[in-house]
């Protein structure tokens, strides 16, 4: 489940979510983020590439930089997530029924 | 106008073979002995996780430290035949008491000792709106609209 898990974990970090909400509230370029954020440009870049790798948010060249945008699959991968968490969850309990059976006998 | 995202809830439903009473014993007050130990929010990795067999019981689970992380609490208690639950996790993986969204999971017997167990978690929408952290985002005109439009089909493709 490690890919679903980053776009939770990509979002724990508070810069990283200000960053977010910052291209959620529309799209904008690395220079635009690092002028509103109290850190530098390569710590920006930074948080976007995590941001990317989780899939919330996805970059579109312009000229010579990129433009960033809200990915909507990041959302999409966490209720994935959570239907398999489901899956996985109602297996086991199926298991314990049909063990606890096993021991009534 | 607000456009809401509104994601398919997930539903799930399995047979199991026992009378209804031991089935919803041993999803709700037998919780700790199936619950995936890899389904944890805690710091301290899971021991065991409670359900509170009343209404406005707690949903927890309890560290190897002994720590205790909430989850949500229960909404109504109707055994055997169903439990609803709030599930007060976002996606950033924290206990947001502020967040709600529903487990309801449904008892009905069939025939001769089986049981069928029907789960749907629901208000997902609740948690895209904590995942943006900005209710005001998905008010706004933004651009949004098309990527509302994605969403939703990505969400609801089965």
């Amino acid at each position: 489940m490690s890919y679903d898990y980053a776009a939770m974990v990509a979002l724990a970090d508070p810069t990283r979510r200000k960053v977010f909400e910052l291209v959620a509230d529309r799209p904008r370029s690395v220079a635009e983020l690092t002028r509103v954020l109290p850190v530098s440009q390569p710590a920006v870049s930074q948080h976007l590439r995590v941001l990317r790798e989780a899939r919330l948010v996805r970059a579109e060249a312009r000229g010579a930089s990129n433009i960033y945008h809200v990915d909507p699959q990041g959302l999409a991968s966490m209720r994935a997530w959570l239907d398999r968490m489901w899956d996985d969850a109602l297996d086991a309990f199926k298991q314990e029924i049909g063990s606890a059976k096993e021991q009534a006998r | 106008m607000t456009a809401v995202i509104k994601p398919a809830p997930v539903r799930k439903s399995v047979k199991v073979g026992a009378p209804i009473e031991r089935a919803f014993d041993i999803f709700t007050t037998g919780l700790g002995r199936w619950w995936p130990r890899s389904h944890s929010i805690g710091k301290s990795p899971i021991a065991s996780a409670v359900i509170e067999p009343r209404a406005g019981g707690r949903w927890y689970e309890i560290g190897e430290d002994g720590s205790e992380c909430d989850w949500g609490e229960v909404l109504a208690w109707e055994p055997p035949t169903r439990v609803l639950l709030a599930w007060r996790i976002g996606v950033d993986w924290q206990f947001d008491p502020k967040l709600l969204t529903e487990v309801d999971v449904r008892f009905t017997a069939i025939g001769d000792g089986e049981t069928r167990v029907e789960l749907e978690h629901r208000q997902l929408e609740n948690m895209g709106e904590a995942a943006a952290k900005a209710r005001e985002v998905f008010d706004s005109e933004g651009g949004w609209g098309g990527l509302l439009a994605a969403y939703r089909s990505a969400v609801e493709t089965p």
